[in-house]
């Protein structure tokens, strides 16, 4: 007999493997923020290089090479939880990083922070709540 | 500054793409087994992967030209479309709290862009 093993039920997982994928993602998105730091940090040495030069850099530059890392760290741990949890809860959770970044522009690049950008920040974070608390429940 | 056309569909296709992408990657993660093969030969995470890379590489060129009030809120655009491809490929359905997550999201976000930088 041929074992069944593709595509495993997504309705069939159980709430504590949900809520660790939930947390995995959560803390992919401080990943995002480090390695956009690290990105930028590193780019700023290569601002008018082409193609070629900015290859070599991506290797070369330690930032930039540790900037990339940490994105493919990421890509192996969303992967992971992608295995148990929705995706429609787990892909929106990635936006948390937009409110890392904006805070790391702030302290570390000195970019201003007004009203709006903290309701953003706010909003963004009420949603990933809504999401990452409910959004598992089943209807 | 006003925002081009262009720079509104490159970023538009990015989000689309990535959101795209993101399906690849689920339905390659249950593919994965203990066995080495299961990763290096799965070309579902491989497409995953590609358009992914091929999402930020648009994001970082429509991104460059334009206002982040106009683009940030058709980056988050993609979340909504993950929502319907859940729908339709992983029968995830779209319950109410969903939609107040990813609605209030998009708001933040859109504060985030009109914010500026």
């Amino acid at each position: 007999m041929t074992p069944a093993t593709s595509s495993s039920e997504p309705h069939a997982i159980d709430p504590a493997k949900r809520r660790q994928a939930i947390l995995i993602v959560v803390c992919c998105t401080l990943l995002v923020a480090i390695a956009q730091y690290l990105i930028k940090l590193g780019a700023n040495r290569l601002s008018h290089a082409g193609l070629v030069a900015t290859t070599i850099g991506i290797f070369t530059i330690p930032p930039l090479f540790a900037g990339y890392c940490l994105y493919g760290l990421f890509t192996v741990l969303f992967v992971y939880a992608l295995r148990n949890g929705e995706l429609s809860v787990l892909y929106p959770l990635i936006a948390l990083s937009y409110v890392w970044v904006t805070i790391t522009g702030v302290v570390a690049f000195h970019e201003v922070m007004n009203p709006l950008r903290v309701t953003g920040l706010v909003v963004i974070v009420a949603g990933v709540a809504v999401l990452g608390w409910g959004g598992g429940g089943g209807e | 500054m006003t925002t081009p056309v262009s720079s509104m569909a490159v970023v538009l296709v990015g989000a689309v793409i990535g959101s795209v992408g993101s399906v690849f990657l689920k339905s390659g993660a249950h593919a994965v087994t203990r066995h080495w093969t299961s990763i290096a030969f799965n070309w579902r995470l491989g497409v995953g992967i590609g358009t992914y890379l091929l999402s930020s590489v648009l994001f970082v060129k429509g991104m460059s030209n334009g206002e982040l009030s106009v683009l940030f809120p058709l980056v988050s655009l993609g979340y909504v479309c993950t929502l319907v491809w859940s729908r339709l490929f992983f029968h995830e359905p779209i319950t109410k709290v969903k939609l107040y997550g990813v609605g209030l999201i998009l708001v933040g976000i859109t504060c985030l862009g009109l914010g500026g930088r």
